[in-house]
Protein backbone atom coordinates (compact mmCIF):
# COMPACT_ATOMS: atom_id res chain seq x y z
CA UNK A 1 0.00 0.00 0.00
CA UNK A 2 1.41 3.33 -0.98
CA UNK A 3 1.73 6.09 1.48
CA UNK A 4 1.32 9.70 0.58
CA UNK A 5 4.64 11.41 0.18
CA UNK A 6 4.82 14.33 2.49
CA UNK A 7 8.54 14.93 2.92
CA UNK A 8 8.47 18.21 1.00
CA UNK A 9 5.13 19.38 2.28
CA UNK A 10 3.79 20.46 5.61
CA UNK A 11 3.08 17.83 8.26
CA UNK A 12 0.05 15.67 7.56
CA UNK A 13 -2.00 17.34 10.25
CA UNK A 14 -1.63 20.64 8.45
CA UNK A 15 -2.96 19.38 5.17
CA UNK A 16 -6.55 19.69 4.27
CA UNK A 17 -7.96 16.79 2.38
CA UNK A 18 -9.36 18.82 -0.43
CA UNK A 19 -9.26 17.56 -3.98
CA UNK A 20 -10.58 19.02 -7.16
CA UNK A 21 -11.97 17.87 -10.46
CA UNK A 22 -12.42 20.10 -13.49
CA UNK A 23 -15.29 20.20 -15.93
CA UNK A 24 -14.33 21.67 -19.29
CA UNK A 25 -15.87 22.03 -22.72
CA UNK A 26 -17.30 24.65 -25.00
CA UNK A 27 -19.68 27.43 -24.11
CA UNK A 28 -23.14 26.19 -23.19
CA UNK A 29 -22.20 22.53 -23.19
CA UNK A 30 -23.51 21.91 -19.68
CA UNK A 31 -20.51 22.49 -17.41
CA UNK A 32 -22.41 24.42 -14.78
CA UNK A 33 -25.32 22.00 -15.05
CA UNK A 34 -22.99 19.12 -14.23
CA UNK A 35 -21.54 21.05 -11.30
CA UNK A 36 -25.05 21.79 -9.98
CA UNK A 37 -26.17 18.20 -10.36
CA UNK A 38 -23.57 16.89 -7.93
CA UNK A 39 -22.85 19.82 -5.64
CA UNK A 40 -24.18 19.84 -2.10
CA UNK A 41 -24.29 23.61 -2.25
CA UNK A 42 -25.80 25.93 -4.79
CA UNK A 43 -22.95 26.33 -7.26
CA UNK A 44 -20.87 29.32 -6.35
CA UNK A 45 -19.26 31.73 -8.67
CA UNK A 46 -15.93 33.35 -8.18
CA UNK A 47 -14.27 35.89 -10.35
CA UNK A 48 -10.83 37.05 -11.13
CA UNK A 49 -10.26 40.53 -12.39
CA UNK A 50 -8.18 40.96 -15.49
CA UNK A 51 -6.36 44.19 -15.84
CA UNK A 52 -3.38 45.08 -17.98
CA UNK A 53 -2.97 41.52 -19.14
CA UNK A 54 -6.11 41.71 -21.19
CA UNK A 55 -5.58 45.11 -22.74
CA UNK A 56 -5.37 44.68 -26.46
CA UNK A 57 -6.96 41.27 -26.26
CA UNK A 58 -10.41 42.15 -25.12
CA UNK A 59 -12.44 44.25 -27.42
CA UNK A 60 -13.67 46.82 -25.00
CA UNK A 61 -14.41 49.44 -27.62
CA UNK A 62 -18.11 49.03 -27.04
CA UNK A 63 -17.77 49.90 -23.38
CA UNK A 64 -16.28 53.30 -22.88
CA UNK A 65 -13.40 53.40 -20.43
CA UNK A 66 -13.77 49.80 -19.42
CA UNK A 67 -10.35 48.79 -18.22
CA UNK A 68 -11.14 45.64 -16.31
CA UNK A 69 -12.98 42.51 -17.17
CA UNK A 70 -13.59 39.43 -15.16
CA UNK A 71 -13.28 35.75 -15.75
CA UNK A 72 -15.87 33.76 -13.88
CA UNK A 73 -15.69 30.20 -12.64
CA UNK A 74 -18.54 28.20 -11.24
CA UNK A 75 -17.80 25.56 -8.70
CA UNK A 76 -19.52 23.17 -6.38
CA UNK A 77 -18.51 21.28 -3.28
CA UNK A 78 -19.08 17.71 -2.21
CA UNK A 79 -18.16 16.70 1.32
CA UNK A 80 -17.48 13.00 1.26
CA UNK A 81 -18.42 10.88 4.27
CA UNK A 82 -14.75 10.28 5.12
CA UNK A 83 -14.09 14.00 5.51
CA UNK A 84 -12.54 14.55 2.10
CA UNK A 85 -13.85 17.64 0.36
CA UNK A 86 -14.19 17.41 -3.39
CA UNK A 87 -14.46 20.61 -5.39
CA UNK A 88 -15.83 20.48 -8.91
CA UNK A 89 -14.82 23.45 -11.03
CA UNK A 90 -16.29 24.50 -14.32
CA UNK A 91 -13.49 26.00 -16.40
CA UNK A 92 -14.02 29.45 -17.87
CA UNK A 93 -15.76 29.07 -21.20
CA UNK A 94 -13.49 31.45 -23.03
CA UNK A 95 -10.34 29.78 -24.19
CA UNK A 96 -8.22 32.87 -23.90
CA UNK A 97 -8.21 32.71 -20.13
CA UNK A 98 -5.43 30.16 -20.07
CA UNK A 99 -3.80 31.63 -17.00
CA UNK A 100 -6.90 30.67 -15.07
CA UNK A 101 -6.79 27.18 -16.51
CA UNK A 102 -3.24 26.76 -15.25
CA UNK A 103 -4.35 27.74 -11.80
CA UNK A 104 -7.28 25.33 -11.94
CA UNK A 105 -5.28 22.45 -13.36
CA UNK A 106 -2.61 22.73 -10.67
CA UNK A 107 -3.21 19.84 -8.32
CA UNK A 108 -6.41 18.73 -10.04
CA UNK A 109 -7.12 15.02 -9.94
CA UNK A 110 -8.47 15.05 -13.45
CA UNK A 111 -11.01 16.53 -15.80
CA UNK A 112 -14.26 15.80 -17.58
CA UNK A 113 -14.47 17.27 -21.07
CA UNK A 114 -18.10 17.69 -22.05
CA UNK A 115 -18.95 17.44 -25.70
CA UNK A 116 -21.96 18.55 -27.68
CA UNK A 117 -21.80 16.54 -30.87
CA UNK A 118 -23.41 19.37 -32.80
CA UNK A 119 -20.38 21.52 -31.95
CA UNK A 120 -17.66 18.97 -31.58
CA UNK A 121 -14.83 21.37 -32.37
CA UNK A 122 -15.66 23.39 -29.24
CA UNK A 123 -13.99 20.74 -27.12
CA UNK A 124 -10.72 20.63 -29.05
CA UNK A 125 -8.92 23.28 -26.97
CA UNK A 126 -9.84 21.48 -23.72
CA UNK A 127 -8.70 18.11 -25.03
CA UNK A 128 -5.44 19.62 -26.28
CA UNK A 129 -4.86 21.37 -22.99
CA UNK A 130 -5.30 18.29 -20.80
CA UNK A 131 -3.27 16.12 -23.14
CA UNK A 132 -0.39 18.59 -23.07
CA UNK A 133 -0.53 18.97 -19.30
CA UNK A 134 -0.82 15.24 -18.67
CA UNK A 135 -4.04 15.74 -16.72
CA UNK A 136 -6.14 12.55 -16.84
CA UNK A 137 -9.46 13.22 -18.53
CA UNK A 138 -12.52 11.52 -19.92
CA UNK A 139 -15.05 12.64 -22.52
CA UNK A 140 -18.69 13.01 -21.59
CA UNK A 141 -20.97 13.21 -24.61
CA UNK A 142 -23.82 15.30 -23.28
CA UNK A 143 -27.12 14.44 -24.84
CA UNK A 144 -29.27 17.41 -25.57
CA UNK A 145 -32.88 17.21 -26.63
CA UNK A 146 -32.99 16.91 -30.34
CA UNK A 147 -29.27 16.51 -30.71
CA UNK A 148 -28.18 13.91 -33.19
CA UNK A 149 -27.10 10.74 -31.50
CA UNK A 150 -23.48 10.02 -32.16
CA UNK A 151 -22.04 6.92 -30.61
CA UNK A 152 -19.08 7.23 -28.26
CA UNK A 153 -17.07 5.34 -30.87
CA UNK A 154 -17.80 7.98 -33.49
CA UNK A 155 -16.80 10.71 -31.05
CA UNK A 156 -13.61 8.86 -30.11
CA UNK A 157 -12.69 8.52 -33.78
CA UNK A 158 -13.48 12.15 -34.47
CA UNK A 159 -11.26 13.24 -31.58
CA UNK A 160 -8.57 10.69 -32.40
CA UNK A 161 -8.38 9.56 -28.79
CA UNK A 162 -6.42 6.56 -27.55
CA UNK A 163 -8.50 3.56 -26.51
CA UNK A 164 -7.74 3.96 -22.80
CA UNK A 165 -9.54 7.29 -22.52
CA UNK A 166 -13.19 6.66 -21.64
CA UNK A 167 -15.81 8.26 -23.87
CA UNK A 168 -19.27 7.95 -22.35
CA UNK A 169 -22.77 9.20 -22.98
CA UNK A 170 -24.39 11.31 -20.32
CA UNK A 171 -27.20 13.66 -19.53
CA UNK A 172 -25.74 16.04 -17.00
CA UNK A 173 -29.15 17.33 -15.93
CA UNK A 174 -29.63 13.96 -14.32
CA UNK A 175 -27.86 13.56 -11.00
CA UNK A 176 -27.24 9.83 -11.39
CA UNK A 177 -25.79 10.39 -14.83
CA UNK A 178 -23.60 13.21 -13.52
CA UNK A 179 -22.39 10.97 -10.68
CA UNK A 180 -21.61 8.26 -13.19
CA UNK A 181 -19.47 10.72 -15.16
CA UNK A 182 -17.43 11.64 -12.08
CA UNK A 183 -17.04 8.03 -11.01
CA UNK A 184 -15.89 7.05 -14.50
CA UNK A 185 -13.30 9.82 -14.31
CA UNK A 186 -11.96 8.77 -10.91
CA UNK A 187 -11.78 5.13 -12.03
CA UNK A 188 -9.84 6.29 -15.06
CA UNK A 189 -7.50 8.28 -12.80
CA UNK A 190 -6.91 5.15 -10.72
CA UNK A 191 -5.91 3.21 -13.81
CA UNK A 192 -3.71 6.04 -15.02
CA UNK A 193 -2.02 6.34 -11.63
CA UNK A 194 -1.31 2.65 -11.29
CA UNK A 195 0.31 2.82 -14.72
CA UNK A 196 2.41 5.80 -13.69
CA UNK A 197 3.19 4.56 -10.23
CA UNK A 198 6.92 4.51 -10.63
CA UNK A 199 8.57 6.05 -7.59
CA UNK A 200 11.74 6.77 -9.54
CA UNK A 201 9.87 9.13 -11.78
CA UNK A 202 8.52 11.12 -8.89
CA UNK A 203 10.51 14.17 -7.99
CA UNK A 204 9.62 17.19 -5.99
CA UNK B 1 -6.10 56.96 4.18
CA UNK B 2 -3.37 56.14 6.61
CA UNK B 3 0.22 56.72 5.60
CA UNK B 4 2.34 53.63 5.79
CA UNK B 5 5.76 54.69 7.06
CA UNK B 6 6.88 51.07 7.34
CA UNK B 7 6.82 50.86 3.58
CA UNK B 8 10.42 51.90 3.22
CA UNK B 9 10.89 52.00 -0.51
CA UNK B 10 7.73 53.74 -1.49
CA UNK B 11 7.29 56.21 1.34
CA UNK B 12 3.63 57.04 1.59
CA UNK B 13 2.93 56.29 -2.06
CA UNK B 14 1.13 53.00 -2.27
CA UNK B 15 1.42 52.63 -6.01
CA UNK B 16 3.92 53.60 -8.62
CA UNK B 17 4.05 53.89 -12.38
CA UNK B 18 4.83 50.24 -12.78
CA UNK B 19 1.55 49.41 -11.11
CA UNK B 20 -0.27 50.72 -14.14
CA UNK B 21 -3.77 52.05 -13.84
CA UNK B 22 -5.19 51.55 -10.39
CA UNK B 23 -8.28 49.45 -10.67
CA UNK B 24 -11.09 49.61 -8.22
CA UNK B 25 -11.06 46.10 -6.75
CA UNK B 26 -7.48 46.54 -5.72
CA UNK B 27 -8.16 49.81 -3.93
CA UNK B 28 -9.08 47.56 -1.02
CA UNK B 29 -5.60 46.18 -0.91
CA UNK B 30 -3.86 49.50 -1.25
CA UNK B 31 -3.09 48.72 -4.85
CA UNK B 32 -1.22 45.53 -4.03
CA UNK B 33 -1.97 42.74 -6.44
CA UNK B 34 0.28 40.08 -5.02
CA UNK B 35 1.07 38.62 -1.67
CA UNK B 36 4.78 38.15 -1.19
CA UNK B 37 4.53 34.82 0.57
CA UNK B 38 3.18 31.55 -0.75
CA UNK B 39 0.23 31.80 -3.03
CA UNK B 40 -2.99 30.59 -1.57
CA UNK B 41 -4.26 27.59 -3.47
CA UNK B 42 -7.85 27.83 -4.67
CA UNK B 43 -8.88 24.99 -2.43
CA UNK B 44 -6.60 25.65 0.53
CA UNK B 45 -8.71 25.83 3.66
CA UNK B 46 -8.50 28.93 5.81
CA UNK B 47 -9.44 28.94 9.44
CA UNK B 48 -9.44 31.85 11.85
CA UNK B 49 -6.96 31.53 14.66
CA UNK B 50 -8.48 31.90 18.09
CA UNK B 51 -7.68 35.48 19.06
CA UNK B 52 -6.87 34.40 22.62
CA UNK B 53 -3.82 32.49 21.51
CA UNK B 54 -2.45 33.85 18.26
CA UNK B 55 0.19 31.81 16.51
CA UNK B 56 3.59 33.42 16.81
CA UNK B 57 5.06 31.60 13.89
CA UNK B 58 8.50 32.89 13.10
CA UNK B 59 8.17 35.99 15.21
CA UNK B 60 10.69 36.12 18.05
CA UNK B 61 9.05 36.37 21.46
CA UNK B 62 9.06 39.87 22.84
CA UNK B 63 8.85 41.52 19.43
CA UNK B 64 5.66 43.42 19.08
CA UNK B 65 4.02 43.68 15.73
CA UNK B 66 3.42 47.18 14.41
CA UNK B 67 -0.13 48.28 15.08
CA UNK B 68 -2.35 47.16 12.26
CA UNK B 69 -5.89 48.16 11.59
CA UNK B 70 -7.79 45.56 9.62
CA UNK B 71 -10.18 46.63 6.89
CA UNK B 72 -13.82 45.56 7.20
CA UNK B 73 -13.09 42.91 4.55
CA UNK B 74 -10.38 41.43 6.76
CA UNK B 75 -12.90 41.22 9.57
CA UNK B 76 -15.42 39.59 7.25
CA UNK B 77 -12.90 36.92 6.31
CA UNK B 78 -12.12 36.24 9.96
CA UNK B 79 -15.84 35.94 10.66
CA UNK B 80 -16.41 33.62 7.69
CA UNK B 81 -13.49 31.37 8.58
CA UNK B 82 -14.53 30.50 12.11
CA UNK B 83 -15.21 27.18 10.49
CA UNK B 84 -12.68 26.43 7.78
CA UNK B 85 -13.50 27.64 4.30
CA UNK B 86 -11.67 27.34 1.01
CA UNK B 87 -10.09 30.34 -0.72
CA UNK B 88 -12.54 30.20 -3.63
CA UNK B 89 -15.51 30.05 -1.31
CA UNK B 90 -14.28 33.11 0.57
CA UNK B 91 -13.91 34.99 -2.73
CA UNK B 92 -17.36 33.90 -3.76
CA UNK B 93 -18.98 34.83 -0.45
CA UNK B 94 -17.38 38.27 -0.39
CA UNK B 95 -17.92 38.74 -4.12
CA UNK B 96 -14.34 39.85 -4.50
CA UNK B 97 -11.84 38.81 -7.15
CA UNK B 98 -9.55 35.98 -6.09
CA UNK B 99 -6.49 38.18 -6.40
CA UNK B 100 -7.88 40.66 -3.92
CA UNK B 101 -8.85 37.92 -1.49
CA UNK B 102 -5.34 36.49 -1.68
CA UNK B 103 -3.79 39.81 -0.74
CA UNK B 104 -6.20 40.17 2.18
CA UNK B 105 -5.44 36.62 3.29
CA UNK B 106 -1.74 37.45 3.10
CA UNK B 107 -2.29 40.33 5.51
CA UNK B 108 -4.15 38.07 7.91
CA UNK B 109 -1.47 35.41 7.67
CA UNK B 110 1.27 37.97 8.28
CA UNK B 111 -0.55 38.92 11.45
CA UNK B 112 -1.05 35.29 12.42
CA UNK B 113 -4.79 35.70 12.45
CA UNK B 114 -5.48 32.74 10.20
CA UNK B 115 -4.15 29.28 9.66
CA UNK B 116 -3.80 27.84 6.18
CA UNK B 117 -4.38 24.18 5.51
CA UNK B 118 -2.92 23.50 2.12
CA UNK B 119 -4.48 20.88 -0.10
CA UNK B 120 -3.09 17.48 0.69
CA UNK B 121 -0.25 16.21 -1.44
CA UNK B 122 -2.72 13.56 -2.58
CA UNK B 123 -3.78 16.01 -5.24
CA UNK B 124 -0.43 15.64 -6.95
CA UNK B 125 -0.10 11.95 -6.42
CA UNK B 126 -3.34 10.50 -5.17
CA UNK B 127 -3.18 7.18 -3.43
CA UNK B 128 -5.49 4.42 -4.51
CA UNK B 129 -7.13 4.57 -1.12
CA UNK B 130 -8.04 8.23 -1.49
CA UNK B 131 -9.39 7.68 -5.00
CA UNK B 132 -11.49 4.75 -3.77
CA UNK B 133 -12.84 6.97 -1.03
CA UNK B 134 -13.76 9.61 -3.59
CA UNK B 135 -15.61 7.02 -5.68
CA UNK B 136 -17.46 5.63 -2.67
CA UNK B 137 -18.32 9.14 -1.58
CA UNK B 138 -19.75 10.09 -4.96
CA UNK B 139 -21.74 6.84 -5.09
CA UNK B 140 -23.24 7.61 -1.72
CA UNK B 141 -24.52 11.02 -2.81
Amino acid sequence: MESVRSDAGPPRGDSALTVKILVAGGFGVGKTTLVSAVSEIRPLRTEEALTEKSIGIDDTSAVAQKTTTTVAMDFGRITLPNGLVLFVFGTPGQDRFWFMWDELAKGALGAVVLVDTRRLADCFPSVDYFERRGVPFIIGVNHFDGAGQHSPTQVRDALDLPAEIPVINCDVRDRESAKHVLITLVEHIMRTMSGRRDPGALTH
Amino acid sequence: MTPSPENGSGGTAWYDDAAGPVVRPYALTGGRTHYDGDTFDLVALIVTVDAAEPEDEGRPPGTTAPPWVPEPEHEMILELCRTSLSVVEIASELELPLGVVRVLLGDLLDHSLIQVRRPAPVAQFPSERVLKEVIDGIRAL
